[in-house]
């Protein structure tokens, strides 16, 4: 021993460990098809957790079924690349089972708004702490070409050759009814703020839904066209920012002004608009309706579609609650060997 | 205590307790049973009760019943008929009427045995025993709901739940009827109603008043005495095939050091287990009701994955949700117990009744060749036995194991003696950090222990064993999806020989009865007591035979083949078509004497029937 006094510390607490986005890699070759926006969204991901600090060993990445669903197999993380529909419910298991972990849940329009409807809505009513990665290309790419859920009404696909007669879900609206207490959005391409939003979603206690609106340049290439391309991109979208105004616009002259109950597009310093009549985002209020009018918000209307953080409150999560019940009952009932349990219980007798 | 009664000594006698869904009869019937075992009975029980919560008062098909057998010894199930029946209404007694011994006692309520009560049970005349065709019966009319009412009117209750009462009036009548101490049914009642002070003192009153309206009133001339088990010192507790399962659980967690995860849904009759598994926070057990059938399952995956012993509890129709989320754990080759409380089916079927179904489901309904493990629960305190072992199986040959136990044996109950887990095998899951021998970075997922054909287990959070799993095939060397024909037809027989294997660790298959037999009988699972007592009936009657009850039934021990060569026939008898029957000639093929006896009727085998069908197939040339 040295007589030399030092303070222990444990190395774990040194944040010296700055992860880069290549330690998030792994050697698996990728299969996704050439141009799709997926490769995109891996990146981000692999940056935003690099910046999160989180280690490798401790995040888990759970997928169910589609394009977006092999995404686990080129993270060098534990990964999961489930059943059709599942990987909510899975990646709920896991998150449970050991809540010290990060877990990412990689899904699709088709697995998360389809077939795995019920267990989507169900862990975000219940709020555990999931990173959910919405993938949004209103396509079924991995069986080439059918509609989805969130294809518009109309819409002309090998599974709808006269066009839908469907109504599309609307994945924030459906995050909403089911009380979520985050949604963000980015675009594939659009690095940065992809990055940023998962990030946030990362920090967010509780179930964080990013929905993504993906290209997939083979079946339905350009559909979000309207708001990725250059061209209309800064006119078409806005990007939220919590506590800024919501100013958009290539110029910067454009703001988000409430219209009686409505939202509505301006220009300020037009039509007796000025700076102050534009609205600035709160992301944490708890009533949810100028999030969903926010969140909804649809260049068909003449609105800018909303990326970034909508909706981010503070709520208890499922997880963190079970812990506590059972620390709560621990603490009142001292755990005993299961022998000792049973030898406990009112309903025994001796026989001698 | 008795003036001058007759007391019979009698080995065994079953007691059905019968009356409205709402009439407390499964009470009446869990309290004579505990405190019968608690005396020093043999005890084994069969709640019976219809799928409605409460249908129409008096009607047919309301009636709820609870069957209990008690006995000095060799008491193997609840009994084919009935000794002594307890009947609230006509329409208890029309439906047990074909389930009375001759000269079996009925009590009935003689308050619900007016014209409108028999009109309900399409009783025509007045007198229901005559024109039920119960000639021999010793009847002993009581006014039970009117005595309770008047037991307990200054206790201060409400009307209804002095009504309610009237199953403790029935039960202080059998009490009598059966010479029980009273202090234990007191004891059992403050247990019961501790958080209602109130219910306790009624409940115990009219307790004692139907006890003592039977000594005062001298309605019968016989009661019965039956003489006490001499059972091994210890401690005992009545417990059911339910909680015995979610106890099993609980013990095979705590072996192996592990979590217990039990991702569930619930479903008659399997819901105890997830009702135990929530309350059982104290050994920090997470109980999780999920959304559907499906997220039971792989919420369990997930946690197994996560490291945990998973589990997810169900019955047939949840089975059949669950069946793509097996093939994943099959696939993924994850440890996890599927629990399947089997009852009737096909689809809703008849949710409260007991069948033995769901055996090639639970064999084979999964796409792709997808072999796993089935055992299969004998009784309700094996339903522990076989836990445990599930829970070993899965967890240290990494596959999902599926239990398949039965309404009957799920919702009976016997005495059972509080084990010493010292004595229970040790529970070592293949952790990759303690188990493989090489570089870490030459370790893959679907690397193999080169015996058991077991991969080793990587859990998240453990440095350096980051790796990717799934449903698609993985390459045996690498672990990367792989569609090679080669490697293909390679991981299918290896996940088959896997399975394989575990017939080296289970115990061989036993026979019980006459050496020399030439007829086995072949039962599984939760028929152990009618056929076991089937084959002492049939020994006792002077024949040569013998019983195999199965338990391990994928794999088979190893000894099936050769000892089902041994016998001329073999009478494979099921609550089902014939599926263990076809699964054993499929398996042995050079097998011709295999004789399948089935039963599908919603109801436990009776044992007088099961004695003179063997005995007809015993004659046959």
């Amino acid at each position: 021993m040295s007589s030399i006094e030092t303070k222990n510390i444990d190395v774990k607490d040194i944040k010296y460990q700055k992860y880069l986005a290549k330690d998030f890699k792994s050697p698996n070759p990728i299969r996704w098809c050439p141009g799709c926006g997926d490769y995109a969204i891996l990146t981000c991901l692999q940056k935003a957790l690099a910046e999160l600090n989180v280690e490798p060993c401790n995040t888990a990445v759970v997928s169910g079924i589609g394009c977006s669903s092999r995404l686990p197999y080129y993270m060098n993380t534990y990964g999961f690349h489930s059943i059709h529909g599942r990987a909510n419910a899975i990646a709920t298991g896991v998150k449970v089972a050991n809540p010290k972990l990060s877990v990412w849940v990689a899904t699709g329009d088709g697995d998360s708004l389809a077939i795995g409807g019920n267990h989507f809505i169900h862990t975000i009513r219940r709020n555990v702490d999931l990173n959910i990665l919405l993938f949004n290309n209103k396509i079924y790419g991995l069986t080439k070409g059918q509609y989805s859920p969130t294809s518009a009404r109309g819409f002309v696909s090998k599974s709808s050759p006269y066009g839908t007669v469907e109504e599309p879900f609307r994945p924030a609206e459906l995050t909403f009814g089911a009380r979520g207490t985050f949604f963000g959005r980015a675009l594939d391409v659009d690095m940065k703020n992809q990055v940023d939003t998962l990030v946030e979603a990362a920090k967010h206690k509780g179930t964080s839904v990013v929905e993504i609106l993906q290209n997939c340049v083979i079946f339905n290439d350009g559909i979000h066209d309207k708001i990725t391309d250059r061209t209309w991109k800064a006119d078409n979208t806005l990007l939220l920012k919590h506590g800024e105004k919501m100013i958009f616009g290539k110029e910067n002259d454009k703001g988000i002004v409430l219209d009686g109950w409505n939202l509505k597009a301006v220009t300020v310093g037009e039509d007796g608009y000025t700076m102050d009549d534009v609205l600035v985002h709160d992301c944490t209020t708890l009533d949810n309706t100028l999030h969903l009018k926010l969140a909804l918000m649809d260049t068909a209307d003449g609105l800018p579609v909303a990326l970034g953080v909508i909706r981010s409150i503070e709520a208890p999560t499922y997880e963190s609650d079970y812990e506590k019940q059972i620390a709560d009952v621990q603490e009142k009932m001292p755990k005993k060997s299961f022998t000792d349990f049973l030898l406990s219980q009112p309903n025994i007798w001796e026989v001698k | 205590m008795s003036r001058n009664r007759v007391v019979t000594d009698i080995k065994q006698v079953t007691v059905r307790f019968s009356g409205d869904s709402g009439d407390g009869m499964q009470l009446s019937g869990t309290l004579f049973s505990t405190l019968s075992a608690i005396f020093g009975n043999e005890i084994s029980t069969f709640p019976d009760f219809p799928a409605e919560i409460r249908a129409p008062q008096g009607s047919l098909h309301g009636v709820s019943g609870f069957q209990v057998r008690i006995g000095a010894k060799d008491v193997y199930n609840s009994g084919d008929k009935t000794d002594v029946l307890i009947a609230m209404n006509p329409s208890a007694l029309k439906v047990n009427a074909q389930h009375l011994k001759n000269g079996s006692i009925v009590i009935y309520d003689v308050d619900s045995f007016k014209k409108r009560d028999l009109v309900k049970a399409n009783i025509n005349s007045d007198d229901p025993f005559t024109e039920l065709n119960l000639n021999n019966i010793q009847q002993i009319a009581v006014p039970i709901t009117s005595l309770t009412k008047a037991s307990l009117e200054e206790s201060g209750l409400e009307n209804k739940d002095i009504l309610r009462s009237k199953n403790m009036f029935a039960l202080g009548l059998v009490c009598w009827l059966f010479n029980r101490p009273m202090e234990i049914a007191d004891k059992l009642l403050e247990q019961k109603f501790a958080r209602r002070p109130k219910l306790i003192e009624a409940n115990i009153k009219a307790l004692t008043d139907g006890y003592n309206y039977g000594e005062n009133l001298q309605l019968t001339a016989t009661t019965y005495k039956i003489d006490v088990v001499e059972s091994g010192k210890g401690f005992y507790m009545d417990v059911n095939g339910n909680t015995a399962t979610a106890y099993g659980l609980i013990a095979a967690a705590e072996k192996a050091g592990i979590q217990l995860f039990l991702g569930s849904y619930p479903i008659t009759p399997a819901t105890e287990i997830l009702q135990e598994l929530t309350n059982r926070k104290d050994f920090g057990v997470k109980a999780l009701q999920m959304e559907d059938e499906i997220a039971g399952i792989t919420s369990a995956i997930g946690a197994s994955f996560a490291g945990c012993l998973a589990a997810t509890s169900t019955s047939g129709p949840g089975l059949s949700l669950k069946s793509e989320a097996l093939g994943l754990a099959v696939m993924a080759e994850l440890p996890l117990v599927v629990i399947d409380v089997q009852r009737s089916g096909p689809s809703t079927g008849m949710p409260t009744k007991s069948e033995q179904t769901d055996l090639n489901q639970a064999l084979y309904g999964r796409n792709g060749e997808s072999p796993l493990v089935v055992i299969a629960a004998t009784t309700p305190i094996d339903c522990f036995e076989s836990a445990y072992e599930a829970s070993k199986l899965a967890l240290e040959h990494m596959t999902p194991v599926i239990l398949l136990t039965d309404g009957y044996i799920a919702n009976g109950s016997s005495a059972w003696k509080i084990p010493d887990m010292n004595d229970y095998p040790p529970i070592i899951p293949p952790y990759v950090q303690h188990n493989f021998k090489g570089e870490i970075e030459e370790w893959k997922p679907f690397l193999r222990d080169d015996n058991t054909l077991v991969r080793y287990w990587g859990i998240p959070g453990t440095a350096d064993y980051m790796h990717r799993i799934g449903g698609l095939e993985k390459d045996r060397y690498t672990g990367v999806i792989s569609s090679n024909p080669e490697n293909h037809q390679y991981m299918v027989d290896t996940r088959k020989q896997k399975i394989e294997n575990i017939a080296n660790f289970i115990p061989e298959q036993n026979v019980l009865g006459d050496e020399d037999a030439d007829t086995l009988i072949v039962g599984w699972g939760g028929t152990y007591g009618h056929l076991l007592e089937t084959m002492l009936h049939l020994h006792d009657s002077g024949k040569k035979v013998a019983l195999a009850q199965f338990k391990h039934i994928s794999p088979l021990p190893k000894n099936t083949h050769e000892l089902l060569k041994r016998y001329k026939k073999v009478i494979v008898a099921e609550q089902n078509s014939g599926q263990f029957a076809a699964y054993l000639n499929g398996k042995f093929q050079d097998l011709s004497n295999i004789r399948p006896f089935n039963r599908i009727e919603g109801q436990p085998f009776k044992v007088s029937e099961l004695v003179e069908e063997f005995s007809k197939i015993m004659e046959e040339q």
